[in-house]
């Protein structure tokens, strides 16, 4: 009984989303358009890349640009629906309902997984029909990369979110910036040798930098690293773990000095 | 003996050197509608957050049936509701999404008729497919109010419910309250700056000024303790001077709790 109410309480922020979703086409196409813009941003480049003779391997460049929306969309479905309530006035009515904060963020996290997997499904299919990339040639790696970035993804939007409750409207920015943030550092699109040895040290701090080098690894020479997936993923319990303190902390601070009173009130 | 649902005792809030709440005591029973009054910045706003763990009490102690609202928040938030002009629904979902969602957060069983319902109380059922965003302001008003009875709460806390309200729907909407309210035995906080409203809806008032009581009682016992013919002429003169103090920091018959 009581786990059904969680469940019912979770899906409460899914169906949110979900009745918009049914309704507002534009909104919906927001999971469409953009990242197939990107897509063939990257695969016509891509296809030039080939012409020049560069490399057959250049087809990860679309690889990276399929698992990098895959990231982007994990830290912003979850973000964009926080600052959504937001802007609505409605953080308030949520915040005073039964639920508790760890079960909105798991309801946005799981939409956010609902929302990079739909579109990570499209842009994948695209790319195998127009650019004749097969993602599905990374293997059965695929499954443990996409979590980790998926994961990432939400550690990335714990913070993004706990920085908007404390500082409002003045943080909104992060919502979009964030990502890009970690993109220099994470050789998406290059491998981390490119880099300056400082940088570097950054880079292997990031859990997302081991998903685009164990990629380009196995699309480029098959290798599979599975010391690499597993540092990736102790990164990502760190980064969650420090995520969820940031934002209980935060929460904290925010009751303490009223700002939730003034949340989109103004 | 049980605890009454609501319990105040030395309540205090700064935020930073305003005081914004400043030793607040008193408790609410099953049935009864409290209302605070009080000029803009008295604290009202404040006391409901901390009685709904918005805000964290510098000092003292909030209690909602005998819990300390801090730490037994989210057992307690399902028995309880809130509602004010100042806060909205999603703008772009319709009326009967908004409130499908809600009712999914209050786990509340077979939530279509309920919501039914509750619609056509506020008479807002022919707005049921409407998007939130396009109704007038006192239609949201309304649609807030059917939010805050979906889980037909125990205790019903409204900020200003009716603020936007024009005088037809505002006397509707508070017949209603009243009717659910008898029906359940609801205990409330009400706040609102409409005196005639207030000597209405409350059983009993509590007058704040710059955060704590100056005065506290029933409409009657208030107009003779302050020798005025009417709430408004007590609030001007409360706010203007808060003179009334002396006279109210008399010990009264209803205001302490044993
Ligand atoms: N988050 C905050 N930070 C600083 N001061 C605050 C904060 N919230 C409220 N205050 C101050 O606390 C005091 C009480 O505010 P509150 O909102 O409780 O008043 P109110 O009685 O609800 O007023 P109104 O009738 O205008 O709604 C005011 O002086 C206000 O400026
Ligand atoms: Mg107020």
């Amino acid at each position: 009984m009581n786990t059904y109410d969680r469940w019912l309480r979770i899906s409460a922020v899914i169906y949110r989303y979900l009745y918009l979703y049914r309704r507002s086409v534009t909104r919906a196409g927001e999971i469409v358009f953009w990242p197939v813009m990107d897509l063939l941003v990257w695969g016509f480049l891509t296809l030039y890349l080939r012409e020049l003779s560069v490399s057959n391997a250049i087809l990860f460049l679309i690889g990276s640009l399929i698992f990098w929306d895959f990231l982007y969309r994990s830290q912003q479905a979850t973000t964009v629906a926080f600052i959504e309530e937001m802007w609505s006035k409605n953080l308030l009515n949520i915040f005073l309902s039964p639920i508790s904060v760890w079960e909105y963020i798991l309801g946005t996290c799981l939409l956010g997984l609902m929302k990079s997997l739909f579109t990570a499904v499209l842009l994948a299919a695209l790319a195998w029909f127009c650019y004749a990339f097969n993602i599905l040639a990374v293997g059965p790696m695929l499954i443990p990369f996409v979590l980790s970035l998926l994961l990432f993804g939400w550690a990335l939007a714990m913070f993004t979110m706990a920085l908007m409750l404390r500082f409002g409207q003045a943080a909104e920015a992060l919502v979009w910036g964030i990502p890009f943030l970690v993109q220099p550092f994470s050789a998406v699109f290059y491998p981390v040798d490119v880099l300056p040895v400082g940088l570097r040290v950054i880079a292997y701090l990031l859990p997302s930098t081991y998903v685009f080098e164990g990629m380009r690894a196995i699309l480029i020479n098959g290798e599979t690293s599975w010391s690499l997936l597993l540092i990736a993923f102790a990164l990502n319990a760190v980064y969650l773990a420090a995520g969820a303190a940031f934002f209980a902390w935060m929460f904290r601070l925010v009751r303490e000095k009223g700002y939730l009173s003034r949340l989109g009130m103004e | 003996m049980t605890s009454p649902p609501i319990a105040v005792e030395s309540l205090c809030k700064h935020f930073g050197n305003v005081q914004a709440v400043d030793d607040v005591s008193f408790s609410v029973k099953k049935g009864e509608i409290l209302g605070l009054l009080g000029p803009n910045g008295a604290g009202k706003t404040t006391i409901i957050h901390m009685l709904l763990g918005l805000v964290l009490p510098t000092s003292g102690s909030a209690r909602l049936f005998g819990e300390e609202v801090a730490f037994a928040r989210q057992k307690l938030l399902g028995r309880v509701n809130f509602s004010s002009a100042y806060v909205a629904l999603p703008s772009n979902l319709t009326v009967r999404e908004n409130l499908l969602v809600f009712a999914r957060m209050y786990s509340v069983r077979r939530p279509e008729r309920r919501i039914d319902e509750l619609l056509e109380r506020f008479e807002i059922g022919q707005l049921a497919h409407r998007v939130s965003g396009s109704l007038s302001s006192g239609q949201q008003a309304r649609l807030s109010l059917c939010k805050s009875l979906l889980n037909e709460p125990e205790i019903l806390f409204l900020d200003e419910p009716t603020s936007g309200l024009d005088p037809d729907i505002a006397d509707k909407v508070r017949r209603t309250l009243r009717e659910i309210q008898r029906e359940r035995g609801l205990a409330m906080i009400y706040t609102s700056h409409n005196m005639p409203e207030v000597e209405l809806m409350c059983d009993r008032i509590i007058f704040l000024s710059r955060g704590t009581i100056v005065m506290e009682g029933t409409t009657s016992e208030l107009l003779e303790r302050a020798q005025q013919a009417s709430l408004e002429e007590v609030f001007i003169k409360v706010a203007r001077d808060g003179q009334i103090r002396d006279v109210a920091s008399e010990p009264s018959p209803s205001g302490d709790q044993a």
